[in-house]
């Protein structure tokens, strides 16, 4: 793979689809596994995959997310429909979570989400405008 | 400690993954709030949880788990099962309590990360 190859691969996320929800993410998994990326690497692009892709699950009116596989890094961006996050310093603090309760009885909503994907990623942007929806840029490298 | 051997002690059932239980448990986990697993639980742990929902299946193939133990006779939903069949994650239940398999665990040498 030279270094203008990548795979990429979008995915439409439906706001309240459970059933579906980590599918996006396993297949990513999949993917790396076969073109050979070491598997504690693999993990962390998994994890930070899953846990944006279950944000806009559960907290969004919908979205999609992106992966773009390169040969020394995985960029996965997500965007979603809103309703957007008043303030993101608060999101960001582990156990903060507006998540309702039914949600959090299937074990969600622990306010790990962001925490989980700023740690996993070796960069992590996110921005949010309410009434609009919130963008997050992560990128994981191989080394 | 293989999953196998872990199998042929304590009281667990197995109900998905019979395939796959030769992997080698590294460590053990306890919770049941998924994110907490997902940032916490080291890669090849077994992991003790109520939750029966098919979301677990996606956790533990996600976070790179040996198994995972639906304890306190938790109830697991079809899909739950169905799922981890396909995905060849090692599913248990036992009637234990997440407290008492988590001891019995640490009794046959399985310590947290």
């Amino acid at each position: 793979m030279n270094s203008r190859q990548a795979i990429t691969t979008e995915f439409k996320l439906k706001a309240g689809d459970f059933g579906a929800a980590g599918e996006a993410s396993s297949q990513i998994k999949r993917i790396l596994q076969q073109i050979g990326v070491k598997a504690e690497i693999a993990r962390r692009i998994a994890i930070s995959a899953y846990e944006a892709e279950m944000n806009v699950i559960i907290h969004s009116m919908g979205g999609i997310m992106r992966i773009e596989i390169l040969p020394d890094r995985t960029d996965i961006f997500v965007e979603d429909d809103g309703p957007g996050i008043a303030d993101v310093n608060l999101a960001m603090q582990e156990g903060y979570s507006t998540a309702p309760d039914h949600i959090r009885d299937m074990g969600f909503g622990a306010g790990m989400g962001l925490p989980n994907m700023a740690r996993c990623s070796d960069e992590f942007e996110i921005s949010s405008e309410v009434g609009v929806g919130t963008k997050i840029h992560m990128v994981i490298r191989y080394k | 400690m293989t999953v196998e051997e872990v199998v042929a002690i304590l009281p667990l059932n197995v109900v998905a993954g019979a395939s796959c239980m030769d992997k080698s448990i590294k460590s053990g986990y306890t919770s049941d709030l998924l994110s907490n697993v997902m940032g916490f639980a080291a890669a090849d742990s077994i992991w003790i949880t109520m939750q029966g929902h098919q979301n677990i299946v996606a956790v533990a193939l996600l976070a790179g788990l040996a198994a995972v133990i639906v304890a306190g006779g938790a109830k697991l939903e079809s899909d739950t099962i169905e799922k981890a069949s396909t995905e060849g994650i090692v599913l248990l239940t036992t009637e234990l309590s997440s407290f008492e398999v988590a001891g019995r665990l640490y009794e046959l040498g399985v310590r947290g990360a």
